[in-house]
């Protein structure tokens, strides 16, 4: 089944104001770059983006913050964004913190049918707060709701037409969950190719959850802390 | 009194041969660098590694290698990488045998709070939330003061918590201490550090049962 669609613009066609994204990436590591820009430049506004982070203030969704066309964040950790602290802290951006482990699984019982589970993260915190506590082997949990988006946008190193993904190192991370759980699932990858090349023993998100493909371009891959040790001579 | 390093350099010793140990960002991270020669760790990092190595040399650095803390890293041989949702099935599954995390402040019932200051500072909890509320075993790596010197092991946190009762033992630059029902019981002192000074360092309920030995670092 080939998903390929010819551009990035193409790829992002359909996303209108107002409505709910899903962004894989970890950091600035694992991001859709291609998307991210296309969006800038779409000016769509009034966003709820779902993502762990929020970039850098001049990278990843740092981009959309700083013309201001995302509404809500819905993420686990956003330090690192001057722009998003000082818009959070305005009231111009609306924030929901959820723990990461929650994140994901609220993602990954989105995609895959489960409408809410019980999760002992954020018992007795400001998380738990009007949400119902169940006691298992003694144990408080939060039930926690599935998590869905009208797109997700995930990015891989290696596609096929197919839309079968295979991640690159630590650049997995949210991308498989946001995958399942996008009505439409848009995947840039860095290498496309056709059906047969990839191994199917090392795909990571079957092709089923994914709607539209393309290869991207210009890949910065900023680092967010480069920390290296000296080379011994 | 104990530097960063060394509060790492104790915490290592309390690592056993074949443990997954998750490490946060801060002084846990220089844990990885005291692991006894004798035994064998694994350090798992939350975005998605198992088996994490010490930085690249210079020019080997990988855009799509890095830990929770987002500094580059390496693979060690026999490296497993994985996504979120797994990640966090291990935490939460209780896989991973000692997690070592920073504080703000402990409190003595085993409340913690590191997250959040209200109107001030506010990035989010990351993974904390979900490794104190599933791992057994948690130590709590930290200063025993804050920069105005004032105590972060109190008897009640002030900041918004990140979990209840659930940290077990706190090493700082001047003590080690376990959460125990009557409080902050005090297990060891740091080389030079009396117990006098680890009382006053200390709001929260403190237990000094007959001699307290100095770390043996």
């Amino acid at each position: 089944m080939d998903k390929r669609v010819n551009s990035v613009k193409d790829a992002i066609s359909g996303i209108e104001n107002n409505m709910t994204l899903m962004l894989g990436g970890f950091g600035l590591c694992g991001i859709p770059e291609n998307c991210i820009s296309a969006l800038v430049e779409a000016n769509i506004n009034g966003l709820t983006c779902i993502s762990n982070n929020a970039g850098v203030d001049d990278f990843g969704l740092g981009l959309l913050l700083q013309k201001k066309q995302i509404r809500k964040m819905i993420s686990s950790y956003v330090g690192e964004n001057d722009e998003f602290e000082r818009q959070m802290l305005s009231g111009e951006l609306e924030v929901d913190l959820i723990p990461q482990g929650s994140l994901a699984a609220r993602c990954y019982a989105g995609g895959a049918g489960i409408p809410a589970f019980f999760t002992p993260a954020g018992y007795g915190t400001e998380v738990a707060e009007g949400k119902e506590i169940r006691y298992f082997n003694g144990k408080p949990h939060l039930l926690e709701h599935a998590l869905e988006a009208d797109y997700a946008i995930v990015k891989a190193w290696k596609g096929d037409w197919d839309g079968n993904l295979i991640y690159k190192g630590t650049a997995r991370n949210f991308n498989p969950a946001m995958a399942m759980a996008g009505k439409i699932t848009i995947a840039e990858v860095e290498i496309l190719v056709a059906p047969g090349e990839l191994d199917p023993n090392a795909i990571h998100t079957p092709g089923i959850f994914v709607q539209r493909i393309f290869q991207g371009v210009n890949y910065e891959k900023r680092i967010e802390q480069r920390t290296v040790q000296a080379k011994l001579s | 009194m104990l530097d960063k390093n060394g509060i790492a350099r104790r915490i290592a010793q309390e690592l056993q041969d074949k443990w997954y140990v998750n490490l946060g960002i801060g002084i846990p991270t220089l844990i990885a660098n005291h692991v006894p020669d004798d035994i064998e760790v694994t350090f798992q990092s939350e975005n998605g590694i198992l088996g994490m190595g010490p930085f690249p040399f210079e020019g080997e650095e990988d855009a799509d290698l890095i830990n929770a803390g987002k500094q580059t890293i390496t693979a060690l041989p026999g490296a497993a990488i994985f996504d979120s949702a797994t990640s966090f099935a291990m935490i939460r599954g209780q896989h991973i045998q000692l997690t070592v995390l920073g504080a703000m402040e402990v409190a003595d019932n085993g409340n913690i709070a590191n997250w959040k200051i209200p109107g001030r500072m506010v990035k989010g909890m990351g993974g904390a939330m979900d490794l104190v509320a599933s791992a057994d075993n948690i130590i709590v790596a930290m200063m025993h003061t804050n920069k105005r010197g004032k105590s972060k092991l109190l008897r009640q946190c002030s900041l918004p918590l990140t979990g209840v009762g659930c940290v077990k033992r706190v090493v700082t630059n001047l003590a080690v201490l376990d959460v125990t029902p009557n409080g902050f019981k005090l297990i060891e002192r740091a080389p030079g550090v009396t117990v006098e000074q680890i009382q006053e360092a200390t709001e929260g309920r403190l237990v000094v049962e007959g001699d307290i030995p100095e770390m043996n670092l």
